[in-house]
């Protein structure tokens, strides 16, 4: 959490004789109830307040602006007319920008709000994600960095903090937080009495809303600082852990440790030691070609995406996942039931047939897939989902005896086909690294389109063979390695695979 | 039950004489009606007028004691036709909705009403939805203010300016036998502000009075020679009426300096936001004390040619600042300025932008323009400039309004995509309503919309082999005019179109309005008519309802045999769920009240398991719901966000019905929890965890056993 120039002198209403505050905020976050509070303490204050909003759709997801104009009341016999208030605020003329959401105080920048001689900027730095970044195959989330050093350098001042968790925190929510904050920024010349008025004359959950101003208070003013809690990674707590970290260390690169770690981590939870030991035998064949000049990426990504395919989603691996404790107690971490509460877990599951038969013995699978007879007959009993309550005996049973399979699982139609397809990659990533250790690293994080379950998995896997089956006729060629992350980038643009289609026409 | 309650502040209406009043300008509205003595009120709900319509309706208990009839009618149409009331008998009646789109539907009325002229005062008070946040076609009322003879009001943002205007407007109404319209813009329905009351005042007649004694003039019907008359009088007798009214009235202000050189006219409702122009020049204050002359309109049709000329006589140069276009004022302005002989130059849209709203920074650049070419002493030296940040504008991510979190028309649109997977793209004609967000991401749904109620016939023209147009129609749109422009020309016409009526409850996007085919009881109104039976009324043959909406594998497969059945003729699936942002307003305290009161209460939410999530979020391009969002991804080995459920999710289920539809992936799960529950589920839950638990620590222990 970052507060900033918590204990600037108090503002009091310039030459210009009023104050201007912007409030953005997204729909149903309470920014029209800040904007409300804003306005009676005002008035109560001897001000003359107008507030105003252009809600509308808005409302619905959008973000919105609430403003607020006030002006000190006309002393008695002061006679002056009555102040005329603009109705929207004008870039360079606003004193305080309050933002319920990082990217909401970064469009009050970009819409000239915040300037450096005048504003005091408070926003809150979580992150609400907007749909176009949510939407994306990989990861659209915008650079927030971005708009951190833009509210340094734009604000007079900038108040900056996690709103979001301080209302968790607080049992409250952002609007007591912000007013807090607001209040802790000194920038209204109101006493702290004024502000804790306004929330009890509102008369709607005052003790909570108290409780989130007085940690929005506290934190705008820096009084509440917490140092985060860096969770360090476990070490080995076995035997054959131990032996795996020694085999690491002696043998892999110090930059691709970590990621190793975290693989031989993975596909011990996911199969056994063997399988490990498969892993760093695969890394090392990798770790031979690649080199200390070229920061041993090759070796630290194929660390990182060997293990993620290694460890390909099954019915058994969700199985295992669904029935374990530590699933329960993140469930109860999510849910927060009160103690007498009692609850049930359904899971929304629907594996089809293709599913089924991947997960059985090698000959069984190939041999259900292959009879149309039998096709026909069985497909009927997978056209619907499953709701699996989990936190029932029969299908808690039932899932911890899938969960049980992974024993056979070296056996199963599936683990023939990744295993080959593994192989496959890794042939064309060595055979390139010994040329172009560039172009083998960006095969090698091709592995990242992989994704999802049935038709998604079943998609992403043509954009895979397609980005390989160019990678191949790219190899050896300058500027191989840009050319291939391009591809891959195109790959997670959309889900038809138009992009991906296009880009490799260029390509060819 | 409309979605922001009133109840608290329609008391401020009883205020009596010498009071302060202190609220939203709507509210301001509604007092002036009373202070006015107004006989009846109605309208047709849409931004920013919804409001004014939930006070009228919240108020209606007042409205009653005072004698004074409200309706909440059918259509802007409706509403239009009503002010008919005011044609024989000295009634005043006053009718809001939005414009310019009410305006467009409610025009048959309009001129019929304007031709005819009235006796008691008529007000329309307009909604004027222009600029940021609006959410129709950019157009002016001022247009047809002017083509059917009606006056146009548009108050500075000044309550107590406001509230004298609706006062006058009545005035003006009767001293000119013209219908008269009050402009409100989207910021001053909102803007808060405080204005001395006065009691309100009963109808000096009734509408139940009126009809018992029916009074009847053939020569305020538009028949000829009577529509011929009616022109005649409007140009010899009304206007000049008008004019003479607002003239001796002082409607219009004039604020700064007497004489000068230059000077600004400028539409009533852009006063504020001059004046901020004008302080920030360094030419005026706070208090509106500027040092360059400023004519403020608070009439802006008809214009008062002696006062024009006089304003602008002496002078070189003025400038209209007169928002959209055409510029209707400009014009007027020169012609008066050479029918007068005067060689003042009129300044407008040479400097001032043609489009786009007139925000503070459009009118201060505006203003610095003007001065710069024709007081260049007065101009300011300094601007202040907003450094460009092209980094942050790409940063920054565009929100488009959404549907709300569990909204029921999400389904219907996942449905949609899965069925053009399997069809191919559809051509769907959208219609207005919060439906129309299909067109947003992520749906990307809807091809075309022509108007409220209008997606059917939208569609009208479409009659393909093969492949059937979808509508998308709300319950809105469809008692507004869609059962007889959509359903029952489809049905004449033979049309093959799937409609697809969203029937929500209400009429929600305007505000969660009770409508006829509203589920919800209300003590005075006619409820729960149902929307197929309406339908089969007007002859469809092939209607279902669904009534669950989140059930997406039915939606999916109702919506494909509509699309496939060899059935000919049109087609209506009625889609059936509670707007969930009023259901959630309505069981949210009750809950809380069972609760409290220790009864046995259920509630769901969804959440995803982050190990599983594999962050393809093709959920989330399939659904789109607000709660359903993606966080930083907890496993080391992955970068790609996992989608996550944060706590706003009401568990309608939509996400979960999403991924058994599209075979998505095993991630979600739903929680049902128990508050109170029964010894019985106490008992057999506990047997549960226990069984569960023992093979949970066997599986622990193997897992440690094996771990790294």
């Amino acid at each position: 959490m970052a507060t900033h120039n918590p204990l600037a002198a108090s503002s009091l209403p310039d030459e210009r004789g009023r104050i201007t505050i912007a409030i953005l905020a997204l729909g149903g976050e309470g920014g029209g109830v800040l904007a409300d509070w804003i306005v009676t303490m005002a008035e109560e204050q001897g001000y003359v307040a107008q507030g105003t909003s252009v809600p509308g759709v808005a409302q619905r997801t959008g973000s919105t602006i609430y403003y607020v104009e006030m002006v000190p009341r006309n002393a008695p016999g002061q006679n002056r007319p009555e102040p005329v208030l603009a109705q929207m605020p004008v870039p360079g003329d606003v004193d305080i920008v309050i933002a319920s959401e990082l990217m909401e105080a970064g469009r009050a920048i970009l819409r000239g709000f915040v300037s450096e001689d005048r504003t005091t900027l408070i926003g809150s730095t979580h992150r609400v994600y907007a749909i176009s970044e949510k939407s994306m195959l990989g990861d659209g989330r915008a650079a927030s960095q971005r708009i951190l050093d833009a509210a340094e350098r734009r604000a007079k001042r900038f108040i900056g903090f996690d709103m979001a968790q301080a209302a968790g925190e607080a049992g409250s929510v952002i609007s007591a937080i912000m007013l807090g904050a607001l209040a802790g920024s000194q920038a209204l010349p109101f006493p702290r009495e004024a502000f804790e008025a306004t929330i009890r004359r509102g008369g709607k959950a005052v003790p909570s809303n108290l409780a989130g101003f007085a940690l929005g208070e506290s934190q705008a003013q820096g009084l509440a600082a917490s140092a985060p809690e860096i969770q360090p990674a476990s070490g080995p707590t076995t035997a054959a852990g131990r032996a795996l970290h020694q085999r690491i260390t002696d043998r892999l690169p110090a930059p691709a440790h970590a990621m190793a770690l975290e693989g031989v981590r993975r596909l011990m939870d996911y199969q056994d030691r063997a399988l490990a030991e498969l892993y760093l035998d695969r890394l090392e064949t990798m770790a031979a070609l690649d080199d200390a000049e070229h920061g041993w990426t090759l070796t630290s990504e194929t660390a990182r995406h060997l293990a993620l395919w290694m460890a390909y989603e099954d019915i058994i691996r969700v199985a295992d996942l669904k029935v374990r404790a530590t699933r329960v107690a993140r469930v109860e971490q999510e849910i927060r039931p009160g103690s007498a509460d009692i609850y049930s877990v359904t899971e929304y599951m629907h594996p089809r047939l293709q599913e089924l038969c991947e997960i059985m013995p090698t000959a069984l699978g190939r041999r259900v897939l292959a009879s149309p007879g039998l096709q026909r007959r069985l497909s009927p009993l997978f056209r619907r989902g499953r709701l699996v309550e989990t936190t029932r005996l029969r299908w808690f049973v039932l899932l911890r005896a899938l969960a049980g399979m992974r024993r056979f699982r070296r056996s199963t139609l599936r683990w023939g086909h990744e295993q080959q397809r593994i192989a496959d990659w890794l042939a064309l990533a060595i055979e390139v690294a010994r040329t172009d250790l560039a172009a083998a690293t960006e095969i090698i994080r091709c592995q990242g389109v992989l994704k999802g379950y049935s038709d998604t998995w079943e998609r992403s896997c043509t954009n895979f063979a397609t980005l390989m089956e160019a990678a191949r006729s790219l190899a050896g060629k300058p500027g191989a390695a840009q050319r291939i992350a391009e591809l891959r980038e195109a790959a997670l643009a959309d889900e038809k695979g138009d992009a991906l289609a296009c880009a490799v026409k260029a390509v060819a | 039950m409309a979605e922001r309650s009133f109840k608290k502040e329609v008391e401020q209406l009883r205020l009596g004489e010498g009071a302060v009043f202190s609220g939203e300008g709507i509210l301001a509205v509604t007092k002036a009606l009373l202070q006015a003595g107004v006989a009846y009120v109605g309208g047709y709900q849409g931004s920013p007028i919804s409001h004014l319509m939930d006070v009228f309706a919240d108020a209606d208990p007042l409205l009653r004691e005072l004698g004074v009839h409200f309706e909440s009618n059918a259509s802007e149409a409706a509403a239009g036709a009503m002010l008919a009331a005011s044609v024989n008998y000295p009634l005043r009646g006053a009718v809001a909705w939005k414009s310019v789109v009410g305006t467009n539907v409610a025009s048959d009325a309009l001129s019929n009403l304007a031709s005819g002229g009235v006796t008691g005062g008529a007000l329309i008070i307009i909604g004027e939805d222009y600029g940021e946040g609006s959410s129709i076609m950019q157009e002016r009322t001022h247009a047809f203010a002017m083509k059917s003879q009606m006056w146009l009001l548009d108050p500075r943002p000044h309550l107590p300016t406001i509230v004298d205007m609706v006062e006058a407007g009545f005035d003006l109404s009767e001293a000119s036998q013209t219908p008269v319209m009050l402009e409100l813009r989207v910021r001053s329905c909102h803007m808060t502000g405080q204005f001395v009351a006065r009691e309100n005042k009963r109808p000096a007649m009734t509408v139940g009075e009126a009809a018992a004694s029916p009074r009847r003039d053939v020569n305020r019907i538009v028949l000829p020679p009577a529509n011929f008359v009616h022109e005649i009088e409007k140009v010899e007798h009304r206007w000049p009426a008008a004019l003479k009214f607002i003239a001796e009235r002082r409607l219009n202000e004039h604020f700064g300096p007497e004489q000068d050189r230059i000077g600004i006219i400028v539409q009533g409702g852009l006063f504020n936001t001059l004046n901020r122009a004008l302080e920030m020049a360094g030419l005026s204050d706070v208090h509106g004390a500027t040092r360059i002359p400023v004519y403020c309109l608070n009439v802006t049709y008809p214009l008062i040619p002696e006062e024009i000329t006089r304003f602008c006589a002496g002078k070189d140069a003025v400038l209209v600042v007169e928002e959209g276009q055409p510029e209707f004022i400009e014009h007027e302005l020169n012609t008066l300025m050479r029918r007068a002989d005067l060689n003042t130059r009129i300044i407008g849209k040479d400097i001032l932008p043609r489009a786009g709203e007139y925000s503070g920074t459009v009118l201060r650049d505006g203003l610095a323009a003007f001065l710069r070419i024709h007081a260049p002493e007065r101009a300011p030296t300094q601007m202040v400039s907003v450094a460009p940040e092209p980094d942050l504008a790409t940063t920054v991510p565009p929100r488009p309004a959404g549907f709300c979190t569990g909204c029921p028309e999400r389904p219907i649109f996942s449905a949609m995509k899965l069925v053009q997977r399997e069809l191919g793209e559809l051509h769907v004609s959208a219609d207005i309503g919060c439906h129309l967000f299909s067109i947003l991401p992520p749906f990307h749904i809807g091809n075309t919309t022509m108007g409220y109620g209008l997606g059917t016939a939208g569609a009208s023209a479409f009659k393909p082999e093969g492949k059937r147009a979808v509508a998308m129609m709300g319950d809105g749109g469809f008692w507004h005019n869609g059962l007889t422009s959509g359903i029952g020309s489809a049905v004449f016409n033979q049309d093959d179109t799937v409609t697809i009526v969203v029937d929500n409850g209400y009429s929600a996007a305007t505000g969660g309005q009770d409508i006829l085919s509203s589920r919800a009881e209300n003590a005075t109104r006619r409820t729960n008519n149902p929307i197929e039976k309406a339908a089969r009324g007007l002859g469809i043959t092939w209607a279902r309802t669904l009534t669950r909406t989140y059930d997406v594998a039915r939606m999916r497969d109702t919506l494909k045999e509509a699309l496939t059945s060899p059935e000919t003729g049109p087609k209506l699936i009625v889609a059936q769920s509670e707007c969930m942002l009023n259901r959630q307003r309505r069981i949210k305290p009750l809950m809380a009240q069972a609760v409290r009161e220790g009864k046995r209460v259920e509630r769901e939410r969804f959440g995803v398991d982050p190990d599983t999530c594999t962050g393809d979020h093709a959920c989330i391009r399939l659904s789109g719901c607000p709660s359903l969002s993606i966080r930083p991804n907890p496993d080391p080995l992955r970068s790609h966000p996992v989608t996550h459920i944060d706590n706003s999710c009401v568990g309608c289920g939509n996400c979960g019905e999403v991924a058994h539809a599209a075979i998505l992936c095993p991630s979600f799960y739903k929680v049902r929890v128990v508050t109170h529950p029964t010894r019985w589920e106490r008992l057999r839950t506990s047997f549960r965890r226990r069984v569960i638990g023992w093979f949970q620590q066997r599986h622990a222990r193997a897992l440690a056993a094996r771990a790294f």
